[in-house]
């Protein structure tokens, strides 16, 4: 039968996957800004997953939540990558040094 | 049976939709790789018996976030041969890091397996009725005990709609909008002259 267990190993390869499309595609910010909604997902079935084997609705409540957080994060990275395409006509990430930080 | 099958079905979609969006050499095929992940992700929390979160991570994430990049990645005219040239570069150090974080992973599972951790039972508060749908569990919780972390989820969303509104409108020298105060103060009397012309003269403007 399906376990937590199951579902913990899922979300953990995701996860994974995730933080490994960022350093493979470290140039490219819009894939970054995929990989981190991959990161997201697996935190969302983690989430979803306690809440349902411990009987607890809690977790899908917060899942919910990050799934907020996760719309406007995508919204004002996107927002933010767009007036940087128009203002420098690229995207590398390695080129972002305007402010000097 | 069917339960396990349709399981190790989405998980196994998922995880492949996942290799496939970070390792998609066109960005396109990314999203459409990121919108089927989220769609097997969906069946998965269907399958534990989250129907709400997962219809909502289809219509948020499907159906605003992901048209969202396919948008940005079809409107932008970047060079993504150029952005993948330290790929094979990254390569070696990308997976070490994610072999390490994996290990650390599988080595917490164990811990849990293993029943040395006390997680703790939940108190019973937010417990689901038995008999009610998981949609209405989660709109009593959702507008009883975590009304003001709803609000607030609210207002980060209005704050994010304003930021990126903000962030990408420009005002363009080369067009001509309307000056609605303007066009709001004419009224009748200063906009239309009667004349009563002389023949053949004509009127002045």
């Amino acid at each position: 039968m399906i376990g937590i267990e199951h579902y913990v190993v899922v979300s953990s390869i995701l996860f994974v996957l995730g933080v490994l499309g960022i350093f493979l595609n470290r140039k490219n910010i819009i894939v970054i800004l995929m990989a981190i909604e991959l990161i997201l997902l697996a935190v969302n079935l983690n989430l979803v997953a306690f809440s349902a084997f411990l009987g607890d609705l809690t977790g899908q409540i917060f899942a919910m939540f990050v799934l907020t957080v996760a719309a406007g994060e995508a919204a004002i990275g996107l927002a933010i990558l767009v007036i940087y395409f128009r203002g420098r006509g690229t995207i590398a990430v390695d080129d972002v040094n305007r402010m000097k930080g | 049976m069917i339960q396990l099958l349709a399981f190790y079905l989405f998980a196994a979609l998922v995880i492949a939709s996942g290799a496939f969006t970070i390792l998609a050499r066109n960005p396109v095929h990314s999203v459409l790789w990121l919108i089927l992940a989220f769609f097997n992700a969906a069946g998965l929390m269907v399958i534990v018996g989250a129907e709400f979160i997962a219809m909502l991570l289809v219509i948020v994430y499907v159906g605003a976030v992901a048209v969202l990049f396919l948008f940005v990645v079809m409107m932008l005219d970047i060079d993504f041969a150029e952005l993948r040239a330290g790929f094979m570069k990254n390569f070696p150090l990308g997976i070490a890091i994610a072999a390490v974080l994996l290990a650390e992973l599988v080595l917490g599972i164990g811990a849990y397996r293993a029943g040395a951790l006390e997680l703790g039972t939940p108190d019973g508060t937010a417990a689901p009725t038995l008999g009610e749908s998981n949609i209405e569990n989660i709109g009593a919780l959702l507008y009883g005990k975590y009304l003001f972390l709803f609000e607030t989820a609210g207002i980060i969303l209005l704050v994010a709609m304003v930021g990126a509104i903000v962030l990408t409108h420009r005002e363009r020298k080369d067009t001509r909008p309307q000056n609605i105060a303007r066009q709001i103060a004419r009224n009748p009397k200063e906009a239309t002259v009667n004349t009563r012309p002389e023949v053949g003269e004509g009127i002045k403007l």
